[in-house]
C-alpha cells in the first residue's frame, strides 16, 4: 500500500518531533515511513492470537536500586553539559506557560 | 425558571513520595538544595544514562493503593510520555499508561447528605520535572533539575465529586491516609501534594457529561474551593449565553480569583506513549504483596477505635487527635513515656491547639519532642511546678522545644514546697491586708481569693495554690 503518509502527516510528525524539514527531506521521510508501515503490515500477516505484547527482548524483570543516596553534588560537572548556564542553572530561551 | 446545573468534578492528585532518593537514580530528594546540586546524568537526561528503579517507590505506591482499596497490577511497566519542554531534560517523562500499578479503588467521604464513595480510576508511578525560574533581567529561563526524577504517584479519581466541599473532603481523607502510611508529608504549599481539577457542568438530571476543563496551580484547599466556584460560574455563563465550553487547560490565579487558558506545553496533546525500553517490567509476587500488606500501619479508623477502647479520653478528643498523624504520634509517644493519657490529651487539645491557631500553623508542623511534653506533665503532676508556671513553660516547649526540667531549674520556677517559708509570706500578706482579712472574717468568702492572689504574687507565682489556700484558712480561723 502506498500513499498512506500524506503531506499533512509529515507536517504533523515534524511538529511533534520539533524538526524543520526541507521539501526534499519531507519527500525522503515520506518514502521511509511508507517502508516502515509496509514492514509492519508484513508482521500483521502473522497469527498473534493469545500472544502477550512484548516490551523487552530479554526475559528480565525486577531490577531495583535500594533507596540510598549514592550521588553527591556534581553540579560543576553536570553544568559542563549546558550550552549556556547562569547562577548554577541551565540557561534556556524564555519559556512562558 | 432558571436552569439548574450540576457540577461534575474529577481530580488528578500528584503526591511526592517520601523516599530518600529519586525514582531512577541515587540523587537526594531533599527539599531546598542550591540549584542543580542534586543532579546526575540520569536525572538530567544525558544520552546513554540508564535509569534503575527505586524499590521503595513501588512499595509506597502499592501501600497507597492497598489503603485506598485498589486492585494491584502485579505485572506492571513504565512508558515514555513524549513532550518537549525545558523542565523535562529527556524530552519524555517516564510514567505508566498501559499498566498502572494500582487501579479500580475508592475511598469513602462524609458529606452533608451522608457517606459517599469516590472512585479511584488508577494510581501510577512517574517522575517529577525540573523547576523553571523566569529571569527578570535577561530574556531567558533558568532550569534547576533538583526536582527532576523525584518520585511521584498520580492518583486519578473518577468524576464522582459534585461540589467544592466534596473535593475538599476527598483530598483531606486522601492526605490523611497517605500521611498515616508515611508515604508523603502531603504539603500543598511546598508542592508535595498537588491537585489538578477536571470540571464540567451539565443540566441537572442529564446523564451525559459536559465538556471539561482542567485547572492547574492550586496550592491550598482554599484556592481549590475558590477555583471550583469560579470555574463553575464561568462555564454556566458560557452555556447560558449559548456558547460552548472549550476543552483546555487553565491556570488559576488565586490573587485575581480568575483562571486563564494556558499556552499548552505543545500544540497537540499527542504524547506518543510507548513502553520504556530502558526499564524492565516489575512483577509484584504474591509474597511481596503480602509483605507490603503486612507492614501496613494502623490507619485512622482503626486508630480511632483503639483510642476509644484503650484510653480514658472523650470520643471528641480521640477524633481530633487521630485527625492528624502528627498529633496522634505525639499523643502516643508522650503517653508511653508518662502513662497519663488524659493529661496528654488535655495538653494537646488545649494549649497545643490554641497555640497552633494563634500561629496559623498546621499540626504537621509541630516540632517539640514528646520527651519534653512528658517531662512537663510529670513535673506538674508531682507538684514541682504549678499549672500557671506549666503553661508558661509549655509555650517555650512549643516554640523552642526547650527541656522543661533545665528551664525550670535555670529560671527558678519550682513551686516552693517549704511550708515554713510559705507560712512567713502568708503571715506578711495577712498583716498587709487588714481590710480583706476583716471582710473574710465577716463572711465574704471572695476576700480569700484576693489573699491567695496576693500571696501568689509575693511568691512570684511559684507557690502551690492548694497549700496557700490551706495555710490562709488555718491562720485566719
Amino acid at each position: 500500500m502506498a500513499g498512506r503518509i500524506s503531506d499533512e502527516i509529515i507536517e504533523y510528525v515534524g511538529i511533534l518531533a520539533q524538526l524543520e524539514l526541507s521539501g526534499d527531506e519531507k519527500e525522503q521521510a515520506k518514502e521511509d515511513m511508507e517502508k516502515l508501515l509496509n514492514y509492519i503490515d508484513k508482521l500483521g500477516e502473522l497469527d498473534t492470537e493469545g500472544i502477550e505484547p512484548m516490551s523487552h527482548v530479554f526475559p528480565v524483570k525486577n531490577v531495583f536500586r535500594q533507596d540510598q543516596v549514592t550521588n553527591g553534588d556534581a553540579r560543576e560537572e553536570i553544568l559542563q553539559n549546558a550550552p549556556q548556564k547562569k547562577d548554577g542553572a541551565f540557561k534556556v530561551p524564555k519559556t512562558v506557560e | 425558571m432558571a436552569k439548574q446545573y450540576e457540577t461534575v468534578i474529577g481530580l488528578e492528585v500528584h503526591v511526592e513520595l517520601a523516599t530518600k532518593t529519586k525514582i531512577f537514580c541515587g540523587c537526594s530528594t531533599a527539599f531546598g538544595g542550591a540549584p542543580n546540586t542534586h543532579t546526575c546524568p540520569v536525572c538530567t537526561g544525558m544520552p546513554g544514562a540508564l535509569p534503575v528503579l527505586n524499590k521503595k517507590v513501588v512499595e509506597l505506591a502499592v501501600a497507597v493503593g492497598l489503603a485506598t482499596n485498589c486492585k494491584i497490577h502485579q505485572y506492571c511497566k513504565f512508558d515514555r510520555k513524549n513532550y518537549f519542554y525545558p523542565d523535562n531534560p529527556q524530552n519524555y517523562q517516564i510514567s505508566q499508561l498501559y499498566l498502572p500499578v494500582c487501579y479500580e479503588g475508592g475511598i469513602e467521604i462524609d458529606t452533608p447528605s451522608g457517606r459517599k464513595t469516590i472512585g479511584i480510576h488508577e494510581i501510577h508511578m512517574e517522575e517529577d520535572a525540573g523547576k523553571l525560574i523566569h529571569d527578570e533581567w535577561e530574556d531567558c529561563s533558568l532550569v534547576d533539575y533538583n526536582r527532576s526524577g523525584v518520585p511521584l504517584i498520580e492518583i486519578v479519581s473518577e468524576p464522582d465529586m459534585r461540589s467544592a466541599e466534596e473535593v475538599i473532603a476527598y483530598l483531606d481523607k486522601l492526605r490523611l491516609i497517605i500521611q498515616y502510611l508515611g508515604a508523603s508529608d502531603c504539603k500543598l504549599q511546598e508542592g508535595s501534594m498537588r491537585a489538578d481539577v477536571n470540571l464540567s457542568v451539565r443540566e441537572a438530571g442529564s446523564s451525559t457529561l459536559g465538556t471539561r476543563t482542567e485547572m492547574k496551580n492550586l496550592n491550598s484547599f482554599k484556592a481549590i474551593a475558590r477555583a471550583i466556584e469560579g470555574e463553575r460560574a464561568r462555564q454556566i455563563e458560557l452555556l447560558e449565553e449559548g456558547k460552548a465550553v472549550l476543552q483546555e487547560t487553565r491556570r488559576w490565579d488565586d490573587n485575581k480569583e480568575y483562571s486563564y487558558p494556558m499556552r499548552s506545553k505543545e500544540d497537540a496533546h499527542d504524547y506518543r506513549y510507548f513502553p520504556d525500553p530502558d526499564l524492565v517490567p516489575v512483577e509484584i509476587s504474591d509474597e511481596w504483596l503480602e509483605e507490603i500488606r503486612s507492614r501496613q500501619p494502623e490507619l485512622r479508623t482503626e486508630k480511632l477505635e483503639r483510642y476509644k477502647k484503650e484510653f480514658d479520653i472523650p470520643d471528641y478528643d480521640a477524633e481530633i487527635l487521630t485527625g492528624s498523624k502528627r498529633l496522634a504520634d505525639i499523643f502516643e509517644e508522650t503517653t508511653a513515656l508518662c502513662r497519663k493519657p488524659k493529661k496528654v490529651s488535655n495538653w494537646l487539645m488545649g494549649e497545643t491547639l490554641r497555640l497552633l491557631k494563634e500561629e496559623a500553623m498546621e499540626p504537621e508542623e509541630l516540632h517539640f519532642s514528646s520527651e519534653h511534653l512528658a517531662k512537663l506533665i510529670l513535673m506538674t503532676e508531682e507538684g514541682v511546678i504549678n499549672q500557671t508556671v506549666a503553661k508558661e513553660v509549655f509555650e517555650k516547649v512549643f516554640r523552642e522545644d526547650i527541656d522543661p526540667e533545665a528551664y525550670v531549674e535555670e529560671k527558678g520556677l519550682k513551686t516552693v514546697n517549704d511550708e515554713g517559708e510559705l507560712r512567713k509570706t502568708v503571715e506578711q500578706v495577712i498583716r498587709d491586708n487588714p481590710q480583706s482579712v476583716s471582710d473574710y472574717k465577716g463572711g465574704k468568702a471572695k476576700a480569700l481569693g484576693f489573699l491567695v492572689g496576693q500571696t501568689m504574687k509575693a511568691m512570684k507565682g511559684k507557690a502551690d495554690p492548694g497549700m496557700v489556700n490551706r495555710l490562709l484558712k488555718e491562720l485566719l480561723s
